[in-house]
């Protein structure tokens, strides 16, 4: 049924339930992705307003905008990888191939962790240069919205190790197939939060 | 029966207490009898709504009370209804926006050849500055502000050097004048409002902010600050003056302009720090 | 209108409900206090809300005490006066009101009223109490902190906020900031748990349209809350950084009382839209449950069902929409771009409509019902009166060029706290005289009931009523005493002080209805499984107080709408949701539900 059906149905009128008893047997969607959805809607608006924030404060006249630190695009190929790592993780659970389930996500994690390691290098580098967080209204949006996203990817990999962690322990694909679904699906949103967030520190 | 007429007595009571209130605005000072009559006709239209809804509330809960036997009646929804009422409603907020929206245009569009001065706040208290002779308030910079400059106005600037400075003083207005009030705060967020002017605007560190007016009568009138600023906020008071232009202008003429007051601080005679004045209510 | 008679479905076995990973708890500690069960997490969430929400009920008599004796009480001095309203208003809207609706009423009631067992995520689902307790103790902290609570005002402008001119600028500040980053992660925890709740757990037959009102309020204001909670933490943590990093987010150039500090070039302005982006939905977040518990109330009470229930529900969609591009009406004097007034000031009367039209439906299901004044009635009826009220001063606010003389007088605290202040609170009290019985077992005593309603909607009536009418005067709100003054005549004192009587009656009348609530659970009549005969599944359970796991073996399925009362021909005047059709003998023109798949 359609959104706008089930909006305005009169319900007074109809009684019973459906015929079809596996109507309401089991929801389409898992609750896990359905939660994880919903919890990625709440984290858009709260970069989207980080976004609209930094593109207010931009227009005052004291910004200078960051020069761009190369080792940046390096870990945004990290991060693809790992992003593709978890996608390949996925595939494998769908074909049932334990090895290729583990497989991925070891390299998925260990290419995350290798992009915050990056992260935190130019953060050092950066104040090394003498970009403080304080210098400038850009640096502190840089350092906050790196540290956001970090911060978040730190969550998912909390997630990724109790995944990681069921996947050596247990040898049935199924039991963890969700898991690593959820796990891609977060990674692959976080990567496009980075490609965003480093497209607007290019532009400015 | 008893919860009914409670329920009409609040109708009545709310509409015999603003009938008699002795609380209503004050005596309006400028140019914005506009904005109380957007306010006037707000009330009649809320207002008739108010007693029309709430008394046919209290009518149904006398009416339809429980009754041995009775039942109520089956009725999911009527479109019919519910679109006149819509309607309605909205016509009753399209009369009280349209008017209310021509009144905020005139609001925000200051008229040509109106008047410029300048309000300062900080905490807690009122300075004024003047154009001066030729018509142009100086440029100003919080970077600049020192207890000889207490307005940061730029030195450099030629057009400084005439502003007239009003510190510690009331303020004074020409009566049927426009004047413009460009608001400016060195620290934090305050509020210039008159309560008979019916205008306020907030003051923001690091921005001019504006609003106008046309003092329609004379008279003195309190200024007080509208956006809490700290723990003097209640404190943070000033007077205004609306006179006859004569009057103004010699008052005008006594105050110091930006160079003398430079040349007297330099001269060392008169080293009063009134920015520290207020730091006295904390 | 279809009008097929109606042609009775034989009774639907219940689908096999597999006894899903519920949660069991094994000791008293994981039964009561670190529990998974959606319903014990409501009372921890209630009963912490009513606990930090007195705080706020005494700092209301201190502040209010002030304002009607001024000259009385020398340990109220204007550092703390400014703290008290601070902490306040940041109590009662945060961490009482959206605590207790959607903490308190939404883990007690989605799983119930929609057929699950329990929240989706139960693990989540505590981990939200625990957080939110943190944040209120957090919050509570910052009273004991060098320098007192912030006091700031509920909306934390900067730059005063942080600046030393401000009481508390220095650890409250931190603390209070802290304390909301935290009940905001807590919060989007719980929030998971009630939409997911709400669109995955529904048991069979109950669609969309099936719901009762209730949980369409708490489940659009939650989405609100998920969506806008975001721009407060942003607010937040910017703040934080300017306060403790001395970054200039929102700090300009600042010469505080002569002075020159390091910040510059920020904007207070953008802070004040994140505020407000956050802060007008957040009103809504309190008064959508609001509209649909009473809802509820006046349905089950008049025996009738609700008027235009797709009605409402569409206006509870279209005011969640709507109140995301309202915001900068708070800010009409703020100083943004003026222009900005006519787009706000439209959109903002534009939600005027669907608001109204749920005050109609409230008032037309009156009108020809069978109207039982039972107290959760009362608080309805109450209800309507203060919400019209402050609804039609919100017009005034809302209208921009209106707003300009009001705007930061007493009349906008007479507005917010009759309409999102009075108005759910009155929600609040007739939704616990009505679901009582359900949670303890028992009713809640009649007379103390009585005494509680009329005192404290008269009294809640007579304090902010008169108030709109100082604003009108001119007196500024947030002002420690007014003084002398040119255009405050005395008798405006006089008033001030018979506000402050009144608050100091009301505010003890609640002891009344705190005793009431401890006294009844132990000397209350004992209660009916379904005393009010209402027709939703939350007085279906088998058990009274509902056990682990909601509903025993097997889940109900729901063969209706939640608001079959006084059906013509059938023989009581309601039929609950899990009535089949074949054991009703009503006369209703329906259809049977045909599956909708191919």
């Amino acid at each position: 049924m359609g959104l706008f059906q089930q909006l305005t149905e009169k319900s007074w009128i109809e009684e019973g339930v459906e015929a079809d008893p596996r109507e309401r047997a089991a929801p389409a969607h898992a609750n896990g992705k359905v939660g994880l959805w919903v919890f990625l809607g709440t984290i858009s608006s709260l970069f989207m307003l980080f976004l609209s924030a930094n593109y207010v404060r931009m227009g005052y006249p004291d910004w200078k905008p960051m020069s761009e630190h190369g080792l940046l695009w390096f870990n945004t190929g990290l991060l693809v990888v790992s992003s593709l790592a978890m996608q390949w993780a996925v595939t494998a659970a769908r074909r049932r191939k334990l090895n290729g389930v583990r497989n991925g996500l070891a390299l998925g994690g260990i290419f995350a962790f290798a992009f915050l390691a990056g992260q935190l290098l130019v953060w050092r580098d950066l104040v090394d240069q003498g970009h403080y967080i304080t210098t400038n209204p850009a640096n502190a949006f840089y350092y906050v919205l790196t540290a956001l996203h970090g911060l978040h990817l730190s969550g998912g990999l909390v997630a990724w190790a109790r995944t990681f962690a069921r996947a050596w322990r247990d040898h049935n694909v199924f039991d963890v197939r969700l898991s690593v679904e959820l796990c891609a699906i977060y990674w692959h949103y976080l990567l496009g939060v980075w490609i965003v967030l480093f497209a607007v520190l290019l532009i400015t | 029966m008893i919860v009914a007429f409670v329920l009409l007595l609040v109708v009545i009571g709310s509409v015999g207490f603003h009938l008699i209130s002795p609380w209503w605005w004050t005596p309006i000072a400028s140019n914005w009898g506009y904005i109380d009559d957007t306010i006037n006709l707000t009330f009649w239209i809320t207002g008739f709504v108010f007693v029309a809804v709430l008394t046919f509330m209290a009518y149904c809960v006398f009416r339809f009370r429980h009754t041995k036997g009775h039942k109520a009646h089956y009725e999911p929804e009527s479109a019919k209804l519910e679109i006149w009422l819509s309607v309605l409603t909205s016509l009753g907020v399209i009369a009280m926006l349209t008017p209310g929206l021509f009144v905020w245009y005139q609001f925000i569009t200051v008229p040509d050849g109106a008047d410029e001065f300048e309000v300062l706040g900080q905490q807690w208290m009122w300075s004024y500055r003047y154009p001066g002779k030729d018509g142009r308030l100086g440029k100003t910079d919080p970077r600049n502000v020192t207890a000889d400059n207490p307005f940061g106005i730029d030195t450099a600037d030629p057009a400084g050097q005439d502003d007239v400075l009003v510190q510690g003083e009331d303020l004074h207005l020409p009566l049927d004048r426009p004047v413009k009030f460009l608001l400016r705060s060195l620290d934090v967020l305050h509020d210039f409002y008159v309560p008979q002017f019916r205008a306020k605007m907030d003051m923001i560190p690091g921005m001019i902010t504006y609003f106008w007016i046309t003092p329609t009568r004379t008279g003195t009138f309190d200024i007080l600050c509208a956006e809490l600023c700290g723990v003097g906020h209640h404190a943070m008071r000033g007077i205004v003056v609306v006179e006859e232009e004569s009057a103004y202008k010699d008052w005008l003429a006594q105050q110091p302009t930006f160079a003398q007051s430079l040349a007297k601080a330099n001269a060392g005679t008169r080293r009063v720090s009134t920015l520290n004045a207020g730091g006295s209510v904390r | 209108m279809a009008d097929v008679t109606n042609r009775d479905i034989d009774y639907v076995a219940p689908a096999e409900v597999e006894e899903e990973e519920l949660y069991h708890a094994h000791s008293w500690i994981t039964k009561y206090v670190f529990s998974q069960d959606a319903k014990v997490i409501a009372i921890q969430y209630s009963l912490t809300a009513i606990a930090i929400g007195l705080v706020g009920l005494v700092l209301s008599w201190l502040m209010r005490l002030q304002l009607g004796f001024p000259d009385y009480f020398s340990f109220i001095d204007a550092e703390h006066y400014y703290q008290f309203i601070t902490m306040h208003g940041m109590i009662m809207v945060v961490y009482l009101l959206t605590a207790l609706f959607l903490g308190g009423f939404g883990n007690y009631f989605i799983p119930l009223m929609v057929g699950a067992r329990d929240m989706v995520f139960p693990y989540v689902n505590m981990l939200s109490f625990w957080i939110y307790l943190i944040a209120v103790l957090v919050l509570v902290a910052s009273f004991f902190v060098e320098g007192g609570p912030t006091g700031a005002g509920w909306t934390l402008y900067p730059p005063q906020t942080i600046l030393s001119g401000t009481p508390g600028s220095d650890g409250g500040i931190v603390l209070m900031l802290v304390s909301l980053a935290l009940f905001i992660v807590g919060f989007t925890m719980g929030g998971l748990n009630y939409v997911v709740t709400v669109l995955q757990g529904r048991t069979r037959g109950m669609t969309m349209m099936r719901l009762p009102l209730t949980v369409w309020g708490i489940f659009i204001a939650t989405i609100l809350a998920l969506l806008a909670f975001p721009a407060l933490f942003v607010g937040a943590i910017m703040m934080l950084f300017d306060k403790l990093l001395g970054t200039s987010f929102f700090m300009p150039a600042i010469v505080e009382l002569g002075e020159q500090l390091s910040y510059g070039g920020g904007s207070p302005l953008l802070f004040q839209h994140l505020f407000w982006f956050f802060g007008h939905p957040e009103v809504y977040i309190v008064a959508l449950p609001a509209f649909g518990i009473v809802s509820d109330l006046i349905s089950v009470h008049a025996r009738k069902n609700i008027f235009g229930y797709r009605m409402m529900v569409w206006a509870l969609v279209a005011i969640g929409g709507l109140s995301f591009i309202v915001w900068a009406h708070h800010m009409y004097v703020s100083g943004m771009n003026p222009y900005f007034g006519f787009f706000f000031a439209t959109t903002t009367l534009i939600i005027a409509i669907p608001t109204a039209l749920k005050v109609y439906n409230w008032v037309l299901t009156l009108w020809q019902g069978d109207i039982h004044l039972t107290l959760p009635m009362l608080f309805a009826l109450a209800f309507i009166v203060t919400f019209v009220n402050g609804g039609i001063t919100g017009l005034f606010l809302g209208n921009v060029v209106v707003d300009v003389p009001l705007s930061d007088t007493m009349f906008v605290v007479a507005h917010f706290h009759m309409v999102m202040g009075v108005a759910p609170l009155l929600v609040i009290f007739g939704s616990i005289y009505h679901w009582y019985p359900k949670i303890t077992g028992r009713m809640l005593n009649e007379g103390m009931g009585q005494f509680h309603f009329w005192v404290t909607f008269l009294g809640a009536y007579a304090i902010f009523f008169p108030m709109h009418y100082l604003g009108f005067l001119g007196v500024p709100r947030r002002y420690y005493e007014i003084g002398e003054t040119m255009f405050v005549p005395d008798s405006a004192q006089t008033l001030s002080a018979f506000i402050t009587v009144m608050t100091l009656i009301v505010g003890f009348s609640q002891v009344v209805f705190l005793f009431n609530l401890v006294w009844s659970l132990f000397h209350g009549e004992k209660a009916d499984p379904n005393p009010w005969r209402a027709t939703t599944l939350e007085w279906q359970t088998p058990e009274t107080p509902p056990g682990h796991g909601n509903f025993g073996k097997a889940l109900p399925i729901v063969y209706r709408w939640a608001y079959d009362y006084s059906v013509p021909g059938a023989k009581e005047d309601f039929i609950p949701q899990n009535m089949p059709p074949s054991k009703v003998s009503g006369k209703k023109k329906t259809k049977p539900r045909r599956a909708k798949r191919k």
